[in-house]
């Protein structure tokens, strides 16, 4: 098996919850509870989750633009949780973030060429004529021109900014891209634009995705393989068919039977979760979706279940799978009523 | 849908296009009374520069046999009770309430923006510090802080200056803090820190000219009241000293003529009243062609 070029092992991001005119801390917000993976080269990981479920706050400790309360990340053999403010910024170079927000995203007062260009002077590229070439040739492989450059981020359509903040993120020549829900905030017609052009880019640069989204369609339409979130923790980690056609954690169960179906005419059960998703300040003892879970157990309610592989490159964290891995086929299946 | 125009916006002509100050300038020119404001702004800033050239005579030219003469076609504005010739020294006088009014706002901005930059990004304790500093200058009604200012430091156009300079940093300071405490969250500035920027280009390349525009709004209108607190200094005989043609010193030396020789203190109150009311109208604009939320 080839060298994971992340490896993410117990990250943890907690915010303290300060009260009174002191400001003393009453307890903290479990955003990012304990989360562990890698990533291979080349491949795409998509993660998944509803809001609030610590998704973004993972992607940006990988960058540490937010920084980990604890938990180590490896990326190409180096450990970054210790680097110092130095260090790390030459990283980033190899790290890039793609954002949600075209529009807030983009300085509103720098032309594209100028926001281009930032990448290339942080990283000390010196010479001005260089850096304009390349300027160039990253607003045509992303699909703009290179007359483009001497416009202001207000005079494009979504697509065409989020154009730019991809190209932003490829100036500097990185492995790794964290997309932080890319097409989140475009038009469905403009989303498959997006999504063709960053599966062409991985090709052309070989470069490897961490894809953080809500929309699970979205998501298997790029990833390799896809992680589900709740409540800071991952449940489930399976290679992207794997996921699809055979969800084990019950919640990933309840979030592909929400997929809209593009057809009139087909019908199934949908599995309604009761409840709301629970406060990540105070979240349930045990398994942290017991509050919601049709199969609960008693253990569920003081254990805490451990993400284990239960097939090739399926793992999840369910104690409906302790142990053996097979003979729950019929728990896959949800029947009514049953909470 | 797999050819959508992405190659082209047709609503924007090629080439070199609008940046976000030629819009506001569009939006400035609009306004009717902004452009008077900078006409009448424009005049005094000329008047100031070549003031010495085109004024009929000097600041302390004084001729007894001619005092407190009405406006005639010899002296325009009349003279005062040393026989001088009120015109020039009203021409003169531009020049020191611009330049108290210019230079005291450009000490606010600059002491007022250093401060309220540093307070807004780095946040916690500094803080803390800087805004409670704030909180006590402001607790002063303004003039009286100037007045104890330049008591300390001794009366002088200089000292007064300073003293203006002093009592408007918090005004600056506080609106760049929130405008940084803003800033600061837009996703562009972890965009920045993102693809591996240090602090100092962030707050110098972003953070700072994304903050400037209501600075500018605030500065203008600021120079307006710069000009009426050194008038009101001047007039309390603790800014410019005699025979200085300030504003306000000449307000204060024609108060004993008001009934015989109005014109003594008409001219210098109305120089007074159009160069702030050009400002104010500039500011205004200004503020309408800055402000996003004016926009649609």
């Amino acid at each position: 098996m080839t060298k994971p070029l992340l490896k993410v092992e117990g990250l943890k991001k907690y915010f303290p919850v300060k009260k009174g005119p002191l400001g003393r801390v009453r307890g903290h917000v479990k955003a990012v509870d304990g989360v562990s993976f890698d990533v291979y080269p080349g491949e795409t990981l998509g993660i998944v989750g509803e809001s609030g479920c610590g998704k973004s706050t993972t992607g940006r400790m990988l960058m540490r633009l937010l920084e980990p309360t604890e938990g180590r990340i490896e990326f190409d053999g180096r450990e970054l949780t210790g680097l110092g403010p130095e260090e790390m910024r030459k990283v980033r170079r190899d790290i890039q973030m793609v954002f949600q927000d075209p529009f807030a995203s983009l300085n509103p007062r720098h032309t594209v060429g100028k926001i281009l260009e930032e990448p290339l002077i942080v990283h000390g590229v010196k010479d001005a004529a260089d850096r304009k070439k390349k300027v160039r040739e990253f607003l045509d492989i992303v699909g703009l021109s290179g007359y483009h450059a001497s416009r202001y981020p207000h005079q494009f359509s979504g697509g065409q900014r989020q154009r730019i903040g991809i190209a932003r993120a490829l100036m500097t020549n990185p492995k790794l891209i964290i997309a932080d829900e890319p097409v989140s905030a475009l038009d469905v017609s403009i989303q498959s634009q997006v999504l063709n052009l960053m599966q062409d880019l991985q090709r052309e640069f070989g470069l490897t995705y961490i894809f953080i989204a809500h929309d699970l369609g979205v998501v298997r339409h790029i990833s390799d393989r896809v992680g589900v979130m709740y409540l800071g923790r991952l449940v489930e980690l399976a290679d992207s068919e794997a996921l699809y056609d055979k969800p084990l954690h019950p919640y990933t169960q309840a979030l592909l039977s929400a997929v809209p179906v593009p057809d009139p005419g087909f019908e199934r059960e949908q599995i309604v979760l009761e409840g709301d998703i629970p406060s990540p300040a105070n979240p349930p003892s045990g398994c942290t979706f017991h509050t919601r879970c049709p199969f609960r157990m008693d253990v569920c309610i003081t254990t805490v279940p451990i993400l284990r592989q239960t097939d090739t490159g399926h793992s999840v964290a369910c104690h409906l799978y302790g142990g053996e891995a097979d003979g729950n086929d019929n728990k896959t299946l949800v029947t009514e009523g049953s909470i | 849908m797999t050819q959508l125009a992405t190659n082209q916006s047709p609503d924007i002509p090629e080439g070199k296009t609008a940046g976000p100050w030629r819009e506001a300038w569009t939006g400035f020119k609009k306004s009717k009374a902004a452009l008077a404001g900078a006409f009448i702004v424009l005049f005094f800033v000329a008047l100031a520069l070549v003031g010495p050239l085109i004024a009929p005579e000097g600041i302390n030219e004084q001729d007894i046999t001619k005092r407190l003469m009405a406006p005639s076609s010899a002296h325009w504005f009349g003279t005062d009770d040393l026989g001088r010739d009120i015109l020039s020294r009203v021409i003169h006088g531009s020049r020191i309430s611009l330049w108290v009014g210019f230079f005291s706002v450009i000490g606010s901005v600059v002491v007022g923006s250093a401060l309220g930059i540093i307070a807004g990004y780095y946040g916690r304790w500094v803080d803390t510090v800087i805004s409670r500093l704030f909180d006590i200058m402001l607790a002063f009604p303004s003039i009286l802080l100037a007045i104890a200012i330049v008591s300390v430091l001794g009366p002088s156009l200089r000292n007064a200056l300073i003293a203006i300079a002093v009592i408007n940093v918090p005004n600056f300071g506080r609106l760049i803090r929130s405008k940084v405490l803003s800033i600061k969250q837009d996703e562009y500035i972890t965009a920045a820190r993102g693809i591996g920027m240090r602090d100092t280009r962030i707050l110098f390349s972003h953070i700072l000219p994304n903050s400037m525009a209501p600075v500018i709004v605030q500065g203008t209108l600021a120079v307006a009241t710069a000009i009426l607190e050194a008038a009101a200094l001047g007039f309390l005989g603790l800014g410019a000293q005699a025979p200085a043609p300030e504003w306000g010193k000449m307000l204060a030396d024609a108060r004993n003529y008001l009934r015989d020789a109005p014109w003594t203190m008409i001219f210098p109150g109305l120089a007074i009243m159009l160069t702030v009311l050009g400002f104010n109208l500039m500011g205004d604009g200004l503020r309408d062609a800055l402000d996003p939320r004016m926009k649609n």
